[in-house]
């Protein structure tokens, strides 16, 4: 995942492939953070430029989605359910577990920078619960061998 | 030798790609010849991945399949035996779902040789009233959770006057128990785009968008394939089936915020804003996606509306309980023996669902409580389990079908816990627009938190709050929140006792 800082040609070119949309802003987002796995700050001020917004504008919807990051997040994401379905499952004990046994608290990442792991409400896996996401990869009925299987296989 | 496998993501989810390289690793080795073809999810989460072999007689199924275990497939071992034969199969009235599972989600052939089309090709045919009146005959409200009778919707949108309409599918299901709606985006993806159509030319609406999760990759991926290949079909474009009339669709993704859920949030979300809930009125009706005339509806009700123009109004309206009517599909999920999707007319009582249907809990612990309807449902206990399942009997409980998400819990449930997680929930993913809710939630989790600590006093306090949040609050966040919180207060008051760590 590049962390190096975009240019402003280089915003530019991505808010640009999302113009002709009705309501751009949110599409925008998706397109810089899919590019360097965050929204770098610098962009704000070009989207605002671009969409004739207050870059205050900017700021505001961007922090109102928990989606968008201003830094970039840990090589893999995962992401634990903490929903009803799978706390009927145990997804507390399993999630408590996991931070335990990495050292994190929600949100934290390694001191390697390998992995990051954040609550998320719903996978939609709730008939087969509890779930998490390691990586983009979609994991049910999981445990702590379970995810740690997949966090080595995603590292 | 042909071979389907789920490419559901919640087959995905328990190893289906595994299984794939699997059957085709065991196929080669023996030389065999075999097509592996990919469906949707029948339903049957806890035979996933249930993988179907094509046999004379029909579909026989082996499931749950293991990457380990497919040289049983190949070596004819005991199936399950026909899978539409199979008692989960054989109970249901699939009609909004009756080809997920059986078809390849992304073949428009396939689409069309089971059913699909036909009710699109009817509605073609009739006027923008026609079409308003099957709806409304019909019966259908909305699956979404309000119930609010499509029908009147759409006509309220089909009177406004204004140069410009859209239809806009609520595919943000961020209901913890709820996958229906994720079912059919990579199910039957073409279901949903028909109805989506046919509710255009209803309305006189010329762009759809299907606003969904960020949580559902597989879901944006299938729909957004789904809807380049209807256009290049000439079912959506500028000439839809040869009517003349145009019909665009667009996904967009959401960004992790629950409350865009909330149709006015959701209206605000898909224009870029921040997702705040609006004050109505003006309703989406007349003034929604940037403020022209709207539908917005749920998935299942606009996946429900090809099935309706398929075989009439009267044949849906014949289901059901009461004002209840047509077909639901119920989502059994949590701590369940079998979980998964079951479409049933409405008036199944709740305990018949979690006994017989579920087989009661998956850790064979006794069921404490039900919570139906997603996070901002009530949770009902066994005294209620005679409940039918319809939007007017479970409102007479004081509780919500919601989307029709049901999370079982066996006796372990700490219930002072999940009213302390709902009030939790609401103040992570409150919009901030309202005061009873962005402050009372966390005032909520405060007054939990007292109780716990051995404040009975507090309960008071807590169902004061309740009150000021059901009544004050601007959606249904808000305004919710209250059922889940105080139901498991009502029925289970020992837990909120203040007294708990005395007693332990």
């Amino acid at each position: 995942m590049p962390h190096a800082a975009p240019s402003t040609d280089d915003i530019t070119a991505l808010i640009e492939t999302q113009m002709h949309l009705e309501g751009p802003l949110l599409p925008i987002f998706h397109a810089i953070q899919e590019t360097y796995g965050f929204v770098p700050q610098e962009a704000l001020p070009v989207i605002a430029q671009a969409l004739n917004l207050t870059v205050a504008e900017v700021h505001g919807v961007m922090s109102f989605y928990h989606d968008f990051r201003k830094t970039p997040a840990g090589d893999v994401v995962v992401k634990i359910c903490r929903a009803e379905a799978c706390q009927s499952m145990g997804a507390n004990a399993l999630s408590a577990a996991v931070l335990d046994k990495l050292g994190l608290d929600w949100g934290g990442t390694t001191a390697d920078g390998k992995l990051t792991v954040e609550p998320v409400y719903c996978l939609g896996l709730c008939a087969c619960a509890p779930a998490a996401m390691v990586g983009g990869k979609l994991v049910a009925r999981a445990d702590l061998a379970r995810l740690e299987k997949a966090m080595e296989g995603a590292a | 030798m042909k071979i389907w496998v789920p490419m559901d993501s919640a087959a995905k989810a328990l190893g289906s790609e595994d299984v794939v390289a699997a059957i085709r690793a065991e196929a080669a080795r023996r030389g065999v010849d075999v097509e592996i073809a990919r469906n949707g999810s029948r339903g049957m989460i806890w035979l996933e991945p249930l993988v179907e072999v094509e046999t004379e007689a029909g579909r026989i199924g082996y499931g749950p399949m293991n990457a380990g275990d497919v040289a049983a497939i190949f070596d004819g071992s005991p199936s399950l035996g026909l899978v539409e034969e199979l008692d989960w199969m054989k109970r249901q009235t699939r009609l909004t779902f009756q080809r997920c599972g059986v078809t390849d989600p992304l073949s428009l052939a396939q689409y069309e040789a089971h059913g699909g089309l036909a009710g699109l090709r009817r509605a073609i045919g009739m006027s923008q009233d026609a079409i308003i009146d099957e709806v409304k005959l019909s019966g259908l409200r909305g699956r979404g959770g309000a119930g609010f009778p499509t029908g009147i919707k759409w006509d309220t949108v089909r009177l406004a006057h204004a140069d410009r309409k859209y239809i806009v599918c609520n595919a943000d299901e961020g209901d913890s128990g709820t996958f229906a709606d994720r079912m059919i985006m990579e199910g039957d993806p073409f279901c949903l785009i028909e109805g989506m159509v046919i509710a255009g030319l209803g309305c006189g609406a010329v762009q759809g968008y299907v606003y969904t999760r960020s949580e559902y990759p597989d879901a944006v991926a299938v729909m957004r394939r789904a809807i380049v290949l209807a256009h290049e079909a000439g079912v959506i474009g500028p000439d839809v089936m040869g009517s003349g009339k145009p019909f665009e669709l667009e996904v967009r993704v959401g960004a992790g915020a629950y409350v865009c859920g909330e149709e006015t949030s959701l209206l605000n979300s898909l224009e870029g804003k921040r997702g705040v809930v609006r004050a109505k009125p003006p309703l989406p009706a007349l003034e929604g996606a940037f403020g022209k005339p709207t539908v917005v509806n749920n998935v299942i009700s606009l996946a429900t509306v090809p099935v309706i123009f398929e075989k009439g109004a009267s044949y849906y309206a014949d289901f059901g309980l009461g004002r209840s009517k047509g077909t639901i599909p119920l989502q059994i999920a949590g701590n369940v023996a079998r979980g998964g999707l079951f479409e049933t007319a409405f008036g199944m009582p709740l305990g018949e669902i979690v006994t017989d249907l579920a087989g009661g809990t998956a850790t064979g612990r006794p069921v404490k409580a039900v919570q139906v309807g997603g996070p901002l449902g009530a949770y009902l206990g066994q005294e209620q389990f005679d409940t039918p399942f319809g939007y007017e009997e479970f409102g007479g409980q004081d509780a919500l079908i919601g989307h029709a998400g049901l999370v079982v819990f066996d006796d372990s449930a700490d219930m002072l816990g999940m009213a302390r997680f709902a009030m939790e929930f609401c103040a992570v993913e409150s919009c901030g627009k309202c005061t009873p809710c962005r402050i009372g939630a966390v005032r909520g989790v405060e007054t939990l938190d007292r109780i716990a600590a051995g404040d009975g006093a507090a309960v008071e306090l807590l169902s004061d709050l309740c009150e000021t949040m059901k009544d004050g609050s601007l959606c249904a966040l808000g305004g919710f929140t209250p059922y889940p919180v105080m139901s498991a207060l009502q029925l289970f008051p020992e837990e909120f006792a203040g007294v708990k760590e005395a007693a332990e």
